[in-house]
């Protein structure tokens, strides 16, 4: 494969963990150890009740397709090889990720249960995907 | 305290947006030609400027702008911010310029927005949280959220896209009557929406507005200054602004916007019931996005927007008047000036100078801004009263 010339995520001091769980092929999220709540993506604090007692978890990788498009027309070069679905993926521990549906288009339905992928996508960057379970 | 009647739209300025940026302009030449023109509108006099609320140019950004504007304009402001919360920000701009004024911080405010469609020599900054987990996958421009919205829409409700493409044929029925409208030269069709080029599914080429460059201001007055001004003054009677999210993903729901507390606010404080309003103003940057504005802002019942829409003549002459200025879709997006368009066009509505498209004894008038991926929203209610 050619070089890759798509954004690629550069980690904060708060994701750090989560994309270097992502490079072994492990899907990390932060639980608040004060509401119980599962985040996504990493914060400094709870986004529910401001707690600053977060905890990795790993999760199951499974959930649902909330939502997509299939980009036809991409609103940037990096992206302008052809079509591509971008996803809403609601994992089963609740929380919402944006993300790729590795699927033909003409597979796709709103509900459908999906289940991870990682892409490495260069030998130091991974990317959490998802295709049909 | 309540915003309602402590300060009127008096003096209006907007530019026909250029498909192109035209080579010799600025962001800030065309403010200085915005200030001169909705000064003159209102029938004033540069010194009784004294509050000033400006949007950041894509084309010429940088820090601390306002007082950078202000200065090139000649403006020596007691009020001076820039509102940046997206294609809201025009609409964020009219009730934060009635509240300085109610507070008696100062009594006639330049709202001003202008932009060229292509980048300056300095980039603004994308948030890093974005470039960290929405770009690498895709997720990048407004395209690809509104899209989302659409189709959870579709699956949730049953719109078709016949509903959605009804928006920009009806929209474009009063862009024919808009002398200011760029892409008002000749009707459209549901067949020509659904024709167009798909760009992300389901939304096509012509249910997305098209950037352009351009301009607007509105001066807004306290009731003193008011009094003297030339125009008939389109009150602001009810204001509500409302954000749950940046990235949609992370909203609450793709299809309950944060409109809906907005407008609960506005209407509340204007102490008016929906059924009283003669015209809509909502920010099309999709015609997906009326659909969302028209249910959470109650015109219609959750979900029905797609029907509601079928059902009503949304043309100036129709029994539900909505963006008589064309909305965006027809007119353009002059960067903000896209989202001030629908300010503009209430408030030239009311003071009775809508010319071939004028609704009949327009006397209220329902504004919506929306920002970012139906992030940031602000409602406003206007009047002119007898």
């Amino acid at each position: 494969m050619s070089e890759y010339h798509k954004p690629l995520p550069k980690p904060s001091p708060v994701s750090a963990p989560y994309w270097d769980a992502v490079r072994r092929h492990e899907l990390i999220l932060q639980k608040c150890g004060g509401c119980g709540a599962f985040i996504y993506y990493p914060r400094p604090r709870c986004p529910q009740c401001l707690s600053e007692n977060l905890e990795w978890r790993s999760v199951s990788g499974r959930g649902k397709l909330y939502s997509y498009t299939v980009v036809r027309r991409a609103s940037s070069r990096a992206f302008a090889d052809g079509p591509y679905v971008l996803a809403i993926v609601e994992l089963d521990e609740g929380p919402r990720m944006t993300t790729n549906l590795i699927v033909e288009p003409e597979r796709i339905k709103i509900g459908m249960p999906v289940t991870v992928v990682f892409d490495d996508v260069t030998p130091e960057h991974t990317l959490v995907k998802f295709k049909p379970a | 305290m309540s915003l309602k009647g402590k300060a009127a739209a008096i003096g209006i300025a907007e530019l026909k947006p250029w498909k192109e940026a035209p080579p010799n302009a600025t962001p800030l030449g065309l403010m200085g030609r915005l200030t001169a023109e909705a000064i003159a509108d209102a029938g004033l006099e540069k010194k009784d400027i004294d509050g000033f609320l400006v949007g950041m140019p894509v084309a010429d950004p940088g820090f601390i702008y306002p007082a950078s504007a202000a200065e090139v304009l000649g403006i020596n402001p007691r009020m001076l911010n820039v509102v940046d919360i997206g294609g809201a920000s025009p609409a964020g701009m009219i009730w934060r310029a009635a509240a300085a004024i109610g507070a008696g911080m100062c009594s006639a405010v330049l709202c001003i927005v202008a932009d060229l469609n292509r980048l300056g020599d300095q980039k603004v900054p994308v948030v890093s949280v974005q470039r960290e987990f929405e770009a690498p996958y895709g997720n990048i421009g407004a395209n690809c959220g509104y899209a989302m919205i659409a189709n959870r829409h579709m699956y949730e409700y049953g719109t078709t896209p016949e509903q959605m493409a009804k928006v920009a044929v009806d929209q474009r029925k009063n862009a024919l009557k808009n002398p200011l409208a760029a892409f008002g030269d000749k009707p459209l069709t549901i067949a020509d929406v659904l024709a167009s080029r798909m760009i992300v599914d389901p939304l096509h080429l012509f249910e997305i507005v098209s950037p352009c460059s351009g301009g607007s201001a509105v001066i807004v007055a306290s009731p003193e200054v008011a009094r003297r001004a030339k125009n008939p003054p389109a009150w602001l009677i009810g204001a509500g602004e409302y954000s749950n999210h940046a990235s949609i993903t992370y909203a609450p729901s793709l299809t309950d916007s944060p409109i809906k507390p907005a407008a609960e606010n506005a209407f509340k404080m204007a102490g008016v019931e929906r059924k009283d309003i003669d015209l809509v103003c909502p920010y099309d940057c999709y015609t997906i996005t009326v659909l969302v504005t028209l249910e959470d802002a109650g015109f219609c019942k959750k979900g029905q927007g797609g029907p509601f829409v079928a059902e009503h003549d949304l043309s100036y002459a129709g029994d539900f008047p909505c963006n008589t200025h064309g909305g965006q879709l027809s007119f353009g997006q002059p960067g903000l000036g896209g989202g001030m368009s629908h300010v503009v066009e209430g408030i030239r509505q009311l003071m009775g100078r809508g010319e071939g498209r004028q609704v009949k004894d327009a006397a209220l008038a329902y504004v919506n801004g929306n920002g970012g991926i139906m992030s940031e929203q602000v409602s406003l209610i206007l009047e002119r009263r007898a």
